[in-house]
């Protein structure tokens, strides 16, 4: 995330001036049809997506744009049936791993010759995580950070402050724990939330690299030092630091536990930050930390997922795509689609400007200032499918039924073998 | 009769039996009656922790108002009738001559086909879902209302001719042979003289048809993706997902999806039972 | 009727192929728009899927392209896939606890068997769970068990017992998904054998009244094996809704918690077409072993219609 700051100077410029040229330039020869099908279906991202097309189309009035929006959770399964009939033009998706299976059956379409495109340069920082087989298959709109969300009139009311290592981590969960409530919510019914807890808990146990040889599947689960991972995890189970009967709960049926106060802490995504202010939580009770340092010496690396275009191969109309695609990554509209009254997220191209908002600036500062051991995917677009999916179940029943840990790893060691 | 009627019992056993009918039916219906009362309550209640306590205030409109005006709602109630309506005419049609075929004449493939047509119907819907899916893919039909008619009128005429048939077999034979005497031809055999007698089954078949492709899920989620083509059972899901943990709004919208089968059945329910129980009492 | 009189003694003069045969030839005209229906979308997909489930492949692009045929390699993985041992004992518990719907509807509709005043609506109260979708059974119970607000936490809270998270709990959730399924399968043995009762023959439950046979022998002797044809009926109808559970369990569980509800049908579209699976070949395998399942009751049924068939 450093090359953000690096390339911003050089790119703000460069990328704005470029783009509109290309603009102009495209302006009068885009027609036809343009479908989009999206997953950006929650109340905020859908505004936004919608607003977004509204301004594409503005710049091409002879091109008929159709968007669909469809459910976010139905769109992960749904993506492999108009991947190959129905084929929509452009396409909502994830980075890293996540889109391997497509870019495997050739069901993406190509697009270094975009990538190549000097304005391109400002998207440097996920040129990797958008990399497949030496090419690039989609352009990223937005990131987020991880991290935890506490109720800061919780802890004041505690006596507690930020912390910043391990111990100071338990020690704060005991005195949450002790005052009657859950240190941490969590609805773990879809699994991905508890793939969050594993990403930092092991992120910061045995650092980034390990994170990657893992869920690339180079390492045994039985490895010790995924045992270490699960001890540190163990011991806030055994504490009772989670809330309880998170297994029958989706993470937005989990944030009532933190409004209402049951619960003082959150590690999710940025994208809680908007329900959660929704539901009557001012900015003076909320704040965010990063996640704490626990084996010392180990660098820090965030997980901060990418949300991703791409066009089909199968699309019927790819210039206005790539030109879409073009439109998407400008700076001009990273800024305003990751604004507090938009996706309130970080814009990835580096000549964007983050908004001036309390999650974002520190979300912004940590990634680009804080991050030096890198920046993970996360637990579920970086390893395949089928592991993410075994995984992750393993990871919810460890957090009701710690006991079975030895059995989870054995199960979750199977599967890495007989993917091989 | 059995049990002995209650007229013909104490007067203790017919009190206590009249009084016992509401609360049983009350404890049977409990948890359907829960989410009507959910559906009429505001916000408030939900996130204040008053969840069976009397609704602070009546919502009723403004939550199935926000159900009818502000979600995709109607639309996939809309779907729904177009992917349920033409369902039920094309099996009922198709089932009516393969009922016919398989229930008047007699040739050595009858009875197989008939047993074809029985044991398909009882199939999992897993061991057709790839092939009908890839199926309905290359015929350009994914995700289309008419994709998943095509299928379910497919599925259905299994049922449909078992029940046409057998209904075909129970008419006086006489009849037929009449006809076969006068010389008529065999398709008008079937529009002038079986078709008018098979009025009762068809009225019962079309209502069940109805109701069971107006509930199905599954398919709807293999064969459909979006709000342009996905009926109302696939829709609350999505709609659910918009509302996650705002339990008022979910509920108006069961009750809203739940409504139209529930509305068929008490319209037609004479029609409804006779089709169920078609076979129950020989 | 003339009309068609008169045109069929004009063909009787000159009598075609056509016309001769058309006895053996008008069976077929009237079934074909069907059977090709039939064929396309039933019978040929069952072949299909056995042919599938021979090979390696994610669903994307054309399988004889990009899937490898790897001979019975995904049956050979199932044997050690503990996935699939779980949703095999599932689905026997399904099986069996589903058959509980038999007995219950056989209860109720001897309790609402009566002719007092508003009694047909009491009926159709009963039934209503049966006419409603699965999805919204679903919905309505996964409340019902909630931890927090469900009703069935509040109740066992008014006799002092803790809450219970049914759908939480690895050893209850299948039980409880179960449960809810019972309650429209109950509503539809309930009309079958309400329908069955009405046709018990009357001379003979006065006779063996007058022979002394009460309560439970009167029902075990002279009822029940009148209401034989309506059991058959019930008992066919309950065991494809156990194998055809889908819709409950992915609306209430989806087949979790850490994958204690799954069965075969639920986790065979979990493996070819579920968030992370991409694996048709696999998926068709779980399919037809659950088609194999399903072959010995279908079989059954068949024959026992044989049977009656040939008793005509």
């Amino acid at each position: 995330m450093r090359s953000i700051i690096k390339a911003s100077a050089v790119a703000l410029g460069l990328a704005s001036v470029s783009a509109t040229a290309l603009f102009a330039d495209a302006h009068s020869q885009l027609t036809g049809d343009l479908i989009i099908f999206s997953d950006m279906s929650n109340p905020a991202p859908r505004a936004v997506m919608e607003g977004m097309v509204e301004r594409f189309g503005e710049l091409h009035p002879d091109l008929n744009i159709e968007l669909t929006v469809i459910d976010r959770e139905a769109y992960k399964t749904q993506i492999r049936n108009f991947l190959t009939a129905n084929t929509p033009d452009v396409a909502n998706w994830y980075a890293a791993n996540r889109m391997r299976p497509y870019v495997d059956a050739g069901l993406f379409e190509d697009i270094s010759d975009l990538w190549a495109e000097p304005e391109m340069e400002a998207l440097a920082s996920t040129r990797g995580a958008m990399t497949i087989n030496g090419a690039q298959w989609g352009v990223p709109y937005t990131y987020y950070q991880w991290g935890v969300y506490y109720r800061a009139d919780i802890f004041a009311e505690l006596g507690l402050s930020e912390p910043s290592t391990w111990a100071e981590e338990l020690a704060n969960c005991q005195a949450i724990v002790d005052s009657g409530r859950a240190c941490y919510t969590i609805g773990t019914k879809f699994l991905w939330t508890a793939g969050g807890w594993f990403d930092y808990l092991n992120l910061r146990t045995n650092g980034y690299d390990f994170h990657m040889q893992l869920t690339s599947g180079e390492i045994p689960w039985t490895d010790e030092r995924v045992l270490a991972t699960f001890a540190n995890w163990r011991t806030l189970v055994d504490m009772g630091a989670f809330v309880d009967d998170h297994q029958t709960y989706s993470w937005q049926e989990a944030l009532p536990f933190m409004v209402n106060g049951d619960a003082a802490a959150y590690l999710m995504g940025n994208f809680a930050v908007a329900p959660l202010r929704e539901a009557g939580l001012t900015d003076d009770q909320l704040d965010f930390y990063q996640f704490v340092e626990i084996t010392p010496g180990i660098p820090l690396a965030e997980d901060a997922p990418t949300d991703t275009f791409h066009i089909p191969a199968g699309a019927a109309n790819k210039d206005a795509a790539r030109e879409f695609l073009r439109f998407v990554v400008s700076p001009e509209n990273q800024t305003i689609i990751n604004s507090g009254d938009g996706l309130g997220q970080l814009p990835v191209n580096a000549g964007a400007s983050v908004d001036d908002d309390k999650f974002l600036n520190q979300g912004f500062e940590m990634l680009s200032t804080n991050s030096p051991g890198g920046v993970a995917q996360f637990f579920d677009r970086d390893a395949s499918a089928e592991m993410a999916a075994a995984a992750m179940e393993g990871f919810q029943e460890f957090m009701v039924f710690p006991e079975n840990l030895d059995d989870i790893l054995e199960r979750l060691e199977e599967t890495r073998i007989n993917m091989q | 009769m059995f049990p002995t009627p209650v007229e013909k019992t104490s007067r203790t056993w017919q009190l206590t039996y009249q009084s016992l009918l509401p609360v049983a039916l009350f404890l049977w219906l409990m948890p359907l009656i829960a989410v009507m009362v959910f559906s009429i309550k505001p916000d408030s209640d939900f996130s204040g922790g008053n969840y069976w306590g009397w609704p602070s205030s009546f919502e009723g409109f403004t939550n199935y108002g926000k159900v009818f005006f502000e979600s995709q709602m109607p639309r996939y109630l809309l779907n729904s009738v177009f992917i349920t309506v033409p369902t039920v005419i094309g099996a009922v049609a198709l089932s009516c001559m393969t009922g016919f075929a398989l229930g008047i004449y007699k040739f050595r493939a009858n009875l197989w086909i008939f047993f074809m047509f029985v044991a398909g119907n009882f199939v999992p819907f897993q061991i057709l879902m790839v092939p009908v899916r890839d199926l309905t893919v290359d015929m350009g039909l994914y995700n289309t209302k008419t994709g998943l008619v095509l299928f379910h009128i497919a599925f259905q005429t299994g049922f449909c001719t078992l029940f046409m048939r057998n209904f075909i077999r129970a008419l006086p034979f006489e009849l037929i042979e009449a006809a076969r005497v006068e010389g008529i031809a065999e398709w008008r055999i079937f529009w002038y003289v079986v078709l008018p007698l098979m009025k009762p089954a068809i009225a019962a078949l079309s209502v069940l048809i109805f109701t069971f492709i107006w509930n199905d899920y599954f398919w709807a989620v293999v064969l459909t993706q979006g709000a342009e083509s996905q009926p109302v059972t696939a829709g609350i899901t999505s709609f659910n997902a918009q509302y996650r943990a705002a339990y008022h709004l979910m509920s108006a919208g069961s009750i809203v999806a739940a409504l139209p089968p529930v509305a068929m059945f008490f319209l037609m329910q004479k029609h409804f039972i006779a089709g169920l129980t078609l076979g129950a009492v020989k | 009727m003339s009309e068609t009189a008169h045109t069929a003694r004009n063909a009787d003069h000159n009598p075609s192929w056509l016309y001769r045969n058309r006895q053996s030839i008008a069976p077929w005209l009237f079934l074909t728009p069907g059977l090709i229906f039939f064929a396309f979308y039933v019978i040929i997909p069952v072949f299909q899927s056995f042919y599938i489930s021979t090979f390696d492949w994610n669903g994307l692009g054309d399988m004889s392209e990009l899937g490898a045929q790897v001979g019975l390699a995904n049956y050979v993985e199932l044997m050690d896939d503990r996935k699939f041992h779980t949703s095999l004992i599932n689905n026997v518990k399904w099986l069996v606890l589903y058959l509980l719907a038999i007995p219950a509807g056989l209860f109720i509709s001897l309790f609402l068997n009566q002719t007092v005043k508003g009694i047909r609506l009491y009926k159709s109260l009963f039934f209503f769970p049966f006419v409603i979708s699965q999805v919204v059974v679903g919905l309505v119970f996964t409340w019902f068990y909630d931890p927090k607000f469900g009703l069935l936490n509040v109740a066992l809270g008014w006799f002092g017992i803790d809450s219970i998270n049914v759908l939480g709990d690895p050893t209850l959730a299948t039980y409880g998904v179960i449960l809810a399924g019972l309650w429209p399968q109950t509503a539809y043995c309930m009309i079958l054998y309400l329908t069955g009762l009405n046709a018990v023959d009357p001379e003979q439950v006065e006779a063996a009244r007058l022979d002394g046979a009460k309560g439970v022998r009167m029902l075990w002797h002279v009822i029940i094996p009148q209401l034989k044809p309506a059991t058959f009926i019930a008992f066919v109808v309950t065991i494809i809704g156990a194998l055809r559970s889908f819709d409950l369990i992915s609306i209430m569980t989806n087949g979790g918690p850490f994958g204690s509800t799954r069965v075969l049908s639920f986790y065979m579209f979990e493996k070819s077409l579920g968030e992370y699976g991409l694996r048709m070949g696999y998926g068709a395998a779980i399919a037809v072993v659950l088609f194999l399942i399903m072959l010995v009751f279908i079989v059954y049924f068949l024959w026992s219609m044989y049977q009656e068939e040939r008793g005509r």
